[in-house]
């Protein structure tokens, strides 16, 4: 370390070393450090599943780790719950902010911690005033009195941080601060950035643009795959040494992909667009192939796969299904087209918790199994039986309620589902988020299985290494538009974040 | 095998021993209770809440409450009787389809509301409960139909017996037979859980949340409108606030039944357990000399009951799910 740098440098507010966080079957985070340090800000680098969200939950007392030390001002401390680390001074703002719609400005800024009369009331006049104070001090021209609801995402964000500096925080992490902003508002944001810094304040920022990170960030910590990589100042390092030590692994091996002949073109998207969050689509896909749709979160994928599906409509475009072109306006008219979704979040779009396994099932194939406008009972049992066998689901029995089963199983009986339906086209949104390793694993297989059957399949994925594993081809999307379409020796790790981040080549 | 599970699953034979000891115990008291003549009486009784929860219970498991039942029945009950003194030749069948057509329309308002407009079912049906009360005053001036008015067929078919059963009990027991098939047989009868149970999943199964409710309320209301006919012929009296409240009664059945508020939950056997165990409450405290004012606090006390117990069986539920997120990144 170089002797000129201050003192204040040399120690940093907050510091975790050696931590560890495990979840049935995953290690979230394993072994490691990071470090914060007054008037900088240190951009946490990584890719999705790298563990930067647990680690703030970490830093902001939800989870507990079970391994290691986090030090504030150079003393052991823990945080067993949300409220000591607040008292320590650590705040979050989210990427959703979290505040309340019908409250006022000054109450959400003061919500938990209102001054208070001596009656023990709350002070309306005083919490008023120093809600002004706050929000001047950070440059934002915002009436204290009006209703949250009423104010844009900027300026909910600037609440939020005025409730920030309210309970004197020292810690400011910033979870992905930029993703609902304008361009104009972001430039806002860095000038509050620069203000932080000033004071004197740790601010750990997250996010997945290059371009955001060198502008801003100080420092930046690379995680990868729930562990420490590297760390430094940014002015040593350039954009290509921060994906490589990104996404730098072996992929090959844990990925189930065989090799397939592709066959007939069965799927083809033309000239797709919509008003607000796609434009100029174009892409085909051959039987038995497996398409990755890649992007960075809000690039517009599943947006694009929800109106293939007929959930939204869009403004103008053509879709064929094996050389005919279809009229989807209803997900009713996608599935009997042959075109399923299986949508990302499988808790609240996936499974009916209270309707036992083999009627989730079969709810997508109810014509096929009643018959003059009365359900058979055998039929539903058939077919539930023949697909859950097919995914090797684990259940005591088909009539068992769905809610009963763990998440890799509930994935399971979802994927049944769309399979019963016996599709052409199957798009899978985020297959494996949020599930163990060895469903993972399943997961895959049974892809691959598919594709191998001649069913086409088109992955929307946030994760590198399944893009890289599993697709035969890739297509990238940023900011709703097809920005890449990567294949064969072009299909690399760094070319997909080069293209997702809007990185240019070097 | 599967169905005889479903009839007899875990709560419903709770409920069910509950209903039963109840009647053995009021007949320690007043032997007579249980004698099959009683027996059949309380049914009959207790008919018009069956019929009314029966239609609650497919509005509640797709997620929705139907507040304007009463006020639907007394509205068509009002309407059958003055064309019934208009048009005193009128057969049986003819009126009985008009009121189920009126009701089934009344409840086709309330649909369209949920479906087209997507106005929350308990604000909807709280202003369609006050409509239909109103229109009621409007079209008689708030004067009653009385017996006198009425024809003697109009009158006298809920009591006509058949096997010793009259009308008023066959016709629940073919509504119970309907909805069970409707629910249990059927696509649309799937469509009302997989709405409730889970609408985000239900849309991306091709299944039309809101149509699936909409046709909720349309059953909600042609059986409130059967049931305002029965009632108003079986009392031979039309007039504003006949089962004024009923509709709160209604929906306790439901929630004593087991069918959860929060939708996807609820059985054909559990909606018939909850009024008939409100009915036996109902007729058996008189018999036995115990206050009118006891019944609502009985009632009351099973409703907190039944709640407290779905909403443990809703917790373990939770716990799953919430172990899922905590793998999430």
């Amino acid at each position: 370390m170089q002797k000129t740098e201050s003192l204040s440098e040399a120690t940093p507010i907050l510091s975790l070393s050696g931590v560890s966080k495990v979840f049935p079957g995953v290690r979230a985070l394993d072994q490691v450090k990071l470090d914060l340090y007054p008037g900088q800000v240190t951009a946490l680098i990584g890719e999705n599943g790298a563990g930067k969200s647990t680690v703030v939950k970490v830093l902001t007392g939800i989870y507990q780790p079970e391994e290691g030390e986090i030090q504030l001002d150079g003393v052991s401390t823990t945080f067993p719950t949300a409220h000591h680390a607040s008292d320590a001074g650590i705040t979050a703002i989210h990427q959703e902010t979290v505040l309340f719609d019908d409250l006022s400005v000054a109450e959400n800024i003061f919500i938990g911690h209102a001054p208070r009369t001596r009656f023990g009331l709350i002070d309306t006049n005083r919490m008023q005033a120093k809600a002004q104070t706050l929000l001047d001090g950070i440059g934002a021209e915002i009436d204290p009195s009006v209703r949250l609801r009423d104010l844009g995402i900027a300026n909910k964000h600037m609440v939020a941080i005025a409730r920030a500096l309210s309970i004197d925080a020292r810690v400011v992490i910033m979870d992905e601060p930029t993703a609902a902003l304008s361009h104009k508002e972001i430039g806002e944001l860095y000038e509050l950035v620069e203000q932080l810094k000033s004071q004197g304040k740790a601010i750990l920022f997250i996010s997945h643009k290059f371009d955001e990170i060198f502008e801003i960030a100080d420092r930046f910590t690379v995680f990868r795959d729930g562990q420490f990589v590297s760390d430094g100042k940014l002015a040593d390092t350039n954009e290509s040494e921060l994906v490589k030590m990104m996404v730098g692994r072996s992929v090959d091996q844990i990925f189930p992909k065989r090799k397939n002949a592709a066959g007939e073109q069965v799927f083809q998207v033309t000239g797709y667009a919509h008003p607000t969050e796609f434009d100029d689509i174009n892409f085909s896909l051959r039987q038995g192939e497996i398409l990755g749709f890649y992007g960075l979160v809000g690039a517009g994928r599943s947006e694009l796969m929800q109106s293939l599906i007929g959930i939204t409509t869009p403004s103008k475009g053509v879709c064929k299904i094996e050389d005919e072109i279809v009229i989807i306006r209803s997900p009713a008219d996608a599935i009997s087209n042959g075109l399923v979704y299986v949508p990302e979040d499988r808790g609240k779009q996936g499974a009916v918790i209270g309707l036992p396994i083999f009627q989730n099932v079969t709810l997508p194939s109810l014509g096929q199994t009643s018959h003059r406008g009365f359900l058979r009972m055998a039929e539903e049992f058939k077919l539930a039986r023949e697909y859950t066998r097919r995914l090797d689901l684990r259940a005591a029995a088909l009539d068992q309620d769905v809610g009963e089963l763990s998440g890799g199983n509930q994935q399971k009986v979802v994927i049944a589902k769309w399979l019963a339906t016996q599709p052409k086209v199957i798009i899978l949104d985020e297959p494996t988020k949020g599930i163990d390793i060895g469903s993972k694993a399943a997961v895959h297989e049974f892809m691959s299985d598919l594709a191998a059957q001649g069913l086409s399949v088109i992955m929307v994925s946030s994760e590198i290494p399944e893009i890289m594993g599993m697709s035969d081809r890739a297509i990238v999307m940023r900011e709703g538009r097809i920005v890449a379409e990567l294949e064969g020796k072009d299909l690399t790790p760094e070319t997909l974040v080069r293209h997702a981040a809007g990185i240019k080549e070097t | 095998m599967i169905m005889l599970k479903k009839l007899i699953s875990v709560r419903e034979t709770l409920l069910l021993g509950v209903v039963v000891s109840l009647a053995l115990l009021i007949a320690t008291r007043f032997p007579g209770f249980i004698a099959p003549g009683n027996l059949a009486n309380v049914f009959n009784d207790t008919s018009p809440l069956i019929i009314l929860a029966l239609g609650q219970m497919i509005v509640i498991v797709a997620r929705c409450i139907d507040l304007s039942v009463a006020a639907n029945l007394a509205l068509t009950g009002m309407i059958v009787a003055m064309l019934n003194t208009m048009m005193p030749g009128l057969p049986v069948v003819v009126t009985l389809t008009i009121a189920v057509a009126i009701g089934a329309f009344l409840g086709a308002i309330n649909g369209i509301f949920v479906w087209k407009l997507e106005i929350p079912p308990i604000v909807v049906t709280l202003g369609t409960m006050t409509i239909f009360r109103g229109v009621i005053f409007l079209i008689s001036d708030g004067k009653w139909v009385n017996a006198h008015e009425m024809s003697e067929s109009f009158t006298s078919f809920p009591r006509m017996e058949l096997l010793g059963l009259p009308a008023l009990s066959w016709i629940a027991v073919l509504v119970a037979i309907a909805i069970w098939l409707l629910v249990t047989r059927t696509p649309m009868g799937r469509s009302f859980y997989a709405a409730g149970g889970n609408p985000h999943a239900a849309v991306y199964t091709g299944i039309d949340v809101g149509k699936t409710q909409f046709f909720a309320f349309v059953i909600s209301g042609a059986l409130a409108g059967l049931t305002g006919y029965l009632w108003v012929a079986r009392y031979a009296v039309a007039y504003v606030d006949i089962a004024g409240g009923f509709e709160l009664e209604v929906v306790a059945a439901c929630v004593i039944g087991g069918i959860s508020i929060a939708g996807g939950i609820g059985t054909v056997a559990g909606a018939i357990l909850g009024a008939l165990f409100l009915g036996v409450i109902k007729n058996a405290l008189p018999v036995i000399n115990v206050s009118p004012f006891w019944q609502l606090a009985i009632s009351g006390a099973a409703i907190v009951v039944a709640v407290t117990l779905n909403a443990r069986a809703n917790k373990t539920k939770g716990r799953v799910i919430l172990k899922n997120a905590e793998h999430a990144q």
